[in-house]
């Protein structure tokens, strides 16, 4: 049984985090960059996209000099909103705006393995377990591709990946460990077996791709090729930023978010030009390093502002945003990592980011957890229940309980209590039991959190990925493979 | 006279400022100091002194960068001097960098670049997406002490075995040390591979250095 998806929806609190004239500016100051400065196209075939738009093009630095007038008119073919489709086309994820949903995060290189505690190298089967653990849950509505498979050959490492994940569960894809034209053009054939055909892909597309820039204001040539492929075959593809103050963005919070802007808004008029109306996302990840060592910091009031300023830039230009938050950079599922994650996916779901990077890891995106993606899941749940706000209607006033109980007395008998109590939240892991029963115990949320995930591995069969679609892929594979 | 001018020389790398740091070593030049004196009178003292405000968590990382690069504009200016004199400045080993072939990820490298090159290392940065052929040839060129690979994807990290391999086969694996970094770069994948050390950032590369090549 494939479970129903969890979604923030219609919510109640809002935030005003940039002024419409602030979003402007910020929108001004990137044109500019873009113009003036330049962003970095390392492929032949995007330079060769942007000379034929008129572009001003320096093919020795591979440098991208376009007006504002070619952006803005290359944005305007941005589909504002469409699907990513699932296996099971219940669990489709509508980007409209108007929807919250959370994946996992990706692509660590060490798993703290589930049954022994011990840290070590991520490998295959730590991707079909986690994409296994992830399809049972309520909370998390895609994946990213966790783990790095490395007992795989890096040539094909990523579709290995993409035909685990399929494999363990009947959720959306979004990959980002795919970045060359050969793999994405392997990886889309696979996500045809699945969809029937290229063209039921584009209508369905159960996979989309996710590539990262090179900040400040560069794009990689491999990421550049992927996406391009993407785009033709009608699979939403994204350019996520992850500039980060100090080091490859400036101190300042506003000209961090202009220089990831100009990469991701680049990269998107380069798909726009190619492919008018292809499905695109935004996506980011800004930080700050740290000032003592340069650090990746993976959490921090500016990853907050982050998160919420940068659904306005992508709502500026009418599409969806995968956004990093979560990810923290404690070492272990601890105090910070209760911060960081609760913080940062708050900041991003109050002003309604499409999806969420993502559940599962420490140490800044390195360390998959099992337990910290269970309690990532239920820090969903208490901001998705957050987000829904307080209801003021006479219901909900419940005047005629509170008349019956009168001074004093309780509301425990109430029919309106019992109408009602569910409505409340009801935490998993959080520690509500008496000081004796903790003292005679002394377990917590971690210990809790890795049981339910133990649990659901040992009993959750998700719904099986046919074996002939399976034989396939692995034909597609070992063709690339022996190449 | 010249005790101000190198007390301003190591001012000017504590502020970080190259421009102030060239003109007084083209001042030193004219008025007859000797460059090697300078350099280690005027503007290591700066270097000292930034780099241990940088140890008690005064300064932060940009003035240790700035600080490495207006040493380095010291040093160049400084250097037709040492050459004309038949001087050399010692220094503390022949470091080859890279990013691996693949990966176009720069950052990490450039900053422990500039880390060893302020505190005496002689870098060669051959920049990003390098394959292993021209590490070894500049290896060989420069007769280095180290190696530095830099990597940031599970799929390029590879790479640092295959430069680590190439070295073992030329012979020159017991005399040239390897140190790797990168996110992914974990202890266990430097003792998979064989490596002689990794660092996780740009500070803690230098010590690693010093250490690779005997000192400390």
């Amino acid at each position: 049984m494939s479970k129903a998806i969890k979604s923030i929806t219609n919510p109640k609190l809002h935030l005003e985090i940039l002024t419409p004239q602030e979003v402007k500016k910020i929108h001004d100051a990137t044109l500019w960059i873009i113009e003036k400065v330049g962003v970095r196209f390392p492929s032949k075939r995007a330079l060769e996209i942007w000379a034929a738009h008129g572009a001003a093009v320096d093919s020795g630095k591979m440098v991208v000099r376009a007006k504002a007038e070619l952006i803005e008119k290359a944005l305007k073919t941005c589909p504002a909103s469409y699907s990513l489709a699932a296996r099971n086309p219940t669990q489709d994820l509508v980007l409209d705006g108007n929807h919250v949903y959370v994946g996992t995060d990706g692509c660590g290189v060490e798993v703290i393995d589930i049954l022994t505690g011990i840290r070590r190298v991520s490998c295959l089967q730590d991707v079909c377990d986690i994409a296994r653990i992830a399809d049972d849950t309520e909370e998390i509505a895609f994946h990213w591709v966790p783990v790095s498979a490395q007992d795989k050959p890096p040539g094909t490492r990523g579709l290995h990946e993409i035909k685990a994940i399929w494999e363990n569960s009947t959720k959306h894809v979004q990959t980002e460990s795919i970045y060359d034209e050969r793999e994405a053009r392997a990886a889309i054939e696979m996500a045809g077996l699945i969809a029937g055909s290229k063209e039921e892909l584009r209508q369905k597309p159960i996979l989309s791709l996710m590539q990262c820039s090179a900040s400040p204001l560069g794009h990689d040539g491999g990421s550049l090729d992927a996406a391009l492929v993407a785009s033709e075959f009608g699979i939403p593809t994204g350019f996520m930023t992850m500039a980060a103050n100090l080091t490859t963005g400036p101190a300042t919070l506003a000209g961090n978010l202009a220089v990831g802007n100009a990469e991701v808004i680049a990269g998107t008029a380069l798909l726009q030009l190619a492919f008018p109306g292809a499905p695109v996302f935004y996506a980011a990840a800004q930080t700050a390093s740290d000032p003592r060592t340069g650090a990746y910091t993976g959490g921090g009031p500016e990853d907050f502002l982050y998160g919420a300023a940068t659904n306005i830039l992508s709502d500026y230009y009418g599409i969806p945003l995968s956004m990093g938050s979560f990810a923290t950079g404690a070492k272990e599922p601890n105090w910070q990592a209760g911060i960081e994650n609760s913080l940062s996916t708050f900041m991003a779901s109050i002003v309604m980011a499409d999806m969420l990077l993502g559940v599962g890891f420490l140490h800044g995106s390195r360390i998959w957890s099992f337990a910290e993606m269970m309690m990532d899941c239920e820090i969903f749940s208490i901001i998705h229940k957050t987000m829904q706000g307080i209801v003021v209607d006479d219901e909900t006033l419940g005047l005629e309980a509170i008349a019956a109980v009168g001074p004093g007395g309780n509301f425990l008998s109430q029919k309106h209590t019992l109408k009602h109590m569910r409505d409340l939240f009801l935490p998993q892991f959080m520690d509500r039991r008496t000081y004796n029963e903790w003292e005679t115990k002394k377990d917590d949320a971690r210990d809790w959190a890795l049981d339910k995930a133990r649990k659901i591995l040992e009993t959750h069969q998700p719904e099986p990925l046919d074996e002939k679609i399976s034989l396939e892929m692995i034909k597609i594979i070992a063709s690339l493979e022996s190449k | 006279m010249t005790e101000d001018l190198f007390q301003k020389m190591a001012q000017s790398i504590l502020d970080g400022d190259s421009e102030i740091a060239v003109v007084l070593a083209k001042q030193a030049i004219q008025t007859g100091v000797d460059p090697l004196e300078a350099i280690s009178k005027g503007f290591v003292v700066g270097v000292n002194q930034v780099g241990a405000n940088f140890a008690c968590g005064q300064a932060f990382l940009p003035e240790l960068v700035m600080a490495g690069e207006a040493m380095k504009a010291a040093v160049a200016t400084l250097e037709p001097e040492m050459q004309r004199r038949g001087t050399t400045r010692q220094v503390l080993g022949r470091v080859v960098l890279a990013t691996v072939q693949g990966d176009i990820h720069e950052i990490g490298k450039t900053l422990v670049g500039t880390m060893l090159s302020a505190s005496g290392f002689q870098v060669y940065d051959l920049g990003v997406d390098v394959p292993a052929a021209r590490i070894i040839e500049k290896v060989k060129e420069v007769d280095a002490d180290l190696v530095g690979l830099s990597a940031l994807l599970t799929t390029t990290m590879v790479k640092q075995k295959e430069v680590i391999g190439e070295l073992d086969k030329l012979g020159l694996r017991r005399k040239v040390k390897v140190m790797v970094g990168g996110a992914p770069v974990t202890r266990d994948w430097v003792q998979k591979i064989e490596a002689d050390g990794y660092s996780e950032d740009a500070v803690g590369a230098v010590g690693l250095a010093k250490r690779l090549v005997g000192l400390d």
